[in-house]
């Protein structure tokens, strides 16, 4: 899609717990604007994946490349410093807090004025303007004041994705958005994902094959740790290979 | 408007307590002054446990540094007896902040119950040095202070000494309440819901918790200032594990996370030992009966109590409008 320098890059990435290898030499590019899914079966190794990407846990050996430099050793806050956010396959937001509260730690994370201890964070125009202009797009303005934990999970799930895009990022890995929503509301978290800025690329682990081949164009298959298959996305439909890992026969 | 509301009453509090401390007998005046002391170290204490969820079991330790310093000072140097008393009230955070500092670098890393211990293990070494020292510190008779500062007005009086105590705590009190509304002090209330998430939003959450730390010893160098004038004695006493539980148990009583909770929590725990100590010898009993009772019953601590009020109200003019329970909605 694009011929310039790729947002994230993994070369030869492995992890392993002890004695089970989770990843195993994991290549791949992803380019600024591309939608790329990474499907498998369960325990395929996806989320222990994103966890190398995002630094949560750290690699054992290969390397993770983010805008070109080599960010494998750094802790998560630098790679999101770079432009990169995630998010959890299980709900991880600030439950007590209120959805605009959970939005301003988002903006503030990567702001300067985070170390501010002086003057009230309520008397800052611009984040409030930011997290004003994320939830009245994602539709959650009027109810800003509620506690993140009243919300539907469908809504937690939402509030999920806008706490990732409040950093801005020019590359952003959702992992399992879908997880755990109605056919309804994943109809709507897939339509959500299309109008996101088409120059962000994105990285989606799903199990809802609907959300992806809607989202995405591309699709890497992990299976047992390892990069079996990379296709676009009418490919790995067809293919015979993906059928069997999932279906276990021919 | 809600928390306009609050401010009120919190000014409101505060103007009785000036106004009416005064006109009380002496005792009453020396026990305002020691709960205003220990209220700074319950807020200190607050910023750790209530805002970033960091139990910790060592603040007597900053509040022994403050303490043993301008002892030390008054009695080897005669320094800080005069106008330089300000200096000593610099010097006192200055001396909390630095061992925090020190401290905190082995503390921070841990999380949860380990960080628990650690800060208990610092706690206790804090108070070997001041218990074994003999030379600097000394040793079990502790160190008996000069007349209190002079300087225009006269700190011996005990109304005097209140009224500065009064002015450092309010002071405190505003700095604080800024500080956990600042950008700083809600990434702490985030740290505390959920670190991971945080790092992943882009705080480096160490240097956060490190940094309240610090700030928590510096606030807690304070109070150990003041705590050696009004007491008179620094002693080993002051640094025992039992006054870092008793600045737990102000925290928890009056409720974590809100500031003025740990002072509320601070004047009723001296008063109570005051009061109940003259009264029975097992007064001890009654104040961990209470402590268990408050984290049973009423984690939220007493300024949870309107709250928790206003939420029966409701439930309760709930079920006499409409019969059904509130669940099938």
């Amino acid at each position: 899609m694009n011929g310039g320098r790729p947002a994230l890059e993994l070369r030869g990435l492995s992890k392993s717990f002890g004695g089970l290898d989770a990843v195993r030499d994991v290549d791949l590019k992803i380019f600024p604007g591309d939608r790329k899914a990474i499907i498998g079966p369960n325990g395929a190794g996806k989320t222990t994946l994103f966890n190398l990407i995002s630094g949560v846990l750290p690699a054992t050996s290969g390397q993770v490349l983010l805008f070109g430099r080599d960010v494998t050793r750094w802790p998560s806050h630098r790679r999101t410093a770079l432009g990169m956010a995630r998010t959890f396959q299980i709900t991880s937001l600030f439950p007590k807090l209120t959805v605009l509260d959970n939005v301003l730690l988002a903006i503030g994370g990567l702001r300067r004025t985070k170390f501010v201890m002086w003057r009230f964070l309520s008397s800052y125009r611009d984040p409030h303007e930011k997290a004003r202009r994320l939830l009245e797009s994602a539709g959650y303005w009027e109810r800003r004041d509620v506690e993140v934990r009243q919300l539907s999970h469908g809504e937690q799930r939402q509030i999920e994705i806008v706490l990732a895009l409040a950093s801005d990022p020019k590359i952003l890995l959702l992992d399992e958005p879908a997880a755990g929503l109605a056919s309804g509301e994943s109809r709507e978290m897939a339509a959500f994902l299309k109008r996101l800025d088409p120059d962000l690329a994105i990285l989606l682990i799903e199990h809802d094959m609907d959300v992806v081949f809607d989202v995405v164009d591309r699709i890497s298959v992990l299976h047992f740790g390892r990069m079996v298959e990379d296709g676009a996305t009418s490919e790995i439909r067809s293919s015979a290979k993906v059928q069997e890992i999932y279906l276990g026969t021919g | 408007m809600e928390s306009r509301r609050k401010l009120l009453i919190v000014i409101a509090a505060l103007l009785a307590v000036l106004i009416v401390t005064p006109f009380a007998n002496s005792y009453v005046i020396v026990l305002v002054t020691h709960a205003l002391i220990f209220a700074i170290l319950a807020m200190s204490l607050d910023i750790l446990l209530g805002f970033a969820g960091l139990p910790s079991l060592g603040q007597a330790a900053y509040l022994g540094m403050g303490a043993y310093l301008t002892a030390i000072l008054a009695t080897r140097f005669q320094f800080g007896l005069d106008w330089t008393f300000g200096l000593v009230v610099v010097l006192g955070i200055l001396i909390g902040a630095a061992t925090a500092a020190l401290f905190g670098l082995f503390a921070v890393h841990a999380g949860g119950v380990y960080f628990l211990m650690i800060t208990l293990a610092l706690g206790m070494c804090v108070w070997g040095l001041a218990y074994r020292w003999n030379s600097l510190t000394g040793g079990d008779n502790g160190i008996v202070l000069p007349t209190r500062p002079e300087f225009g007005i006269q700190l011996a009086d005990d109304v005097t000494y209140f009224f500065v105590v009064f002015g450092f705590f309010v002071a405190a009190l505003a700095l604080l309440t800024v500080l956990v509304r600042s950008p700083f002090g809600r990434s702490l209330v985030g740290i505390r819901e959920n670190e991971p998430r945080m790092r992943i939003l882009g705080y480096h959450t160490w240097l956060h918790k490190y940094l309240a730390f610090i700030i928590a010893g510096g606030f807690g160098g304070l109070a150990g200032v003041l705590w050696a004038h009004a007491h008179g004695l620094v002693s080993p006493e002051d640094v025992v594990l039992a006054t870092s539980v008793d600045a737990l148990l102000m925290v928890v009583l009056g409720g974590p996370g809100t500031l003025v909770g740990g002072a509320v929590g601070a004047g009723i725990v001296v008063f109570l030992r005051e009061y109940l100590s003259t009264l029975v010898p097992w007064w001890q009993y009654v104040l961990g009966g209470v402590y268990v009772l408050t984290i049973l019953y009423l984690p939220g601590g007493l300024m949870s109590v309107p709250e928790r009020i206003r939420g029966w109200r409701a439930r309760w003019e709930n079920g006499v409008r409409v019969k059904f329970p509130r669940h099938t909605s």
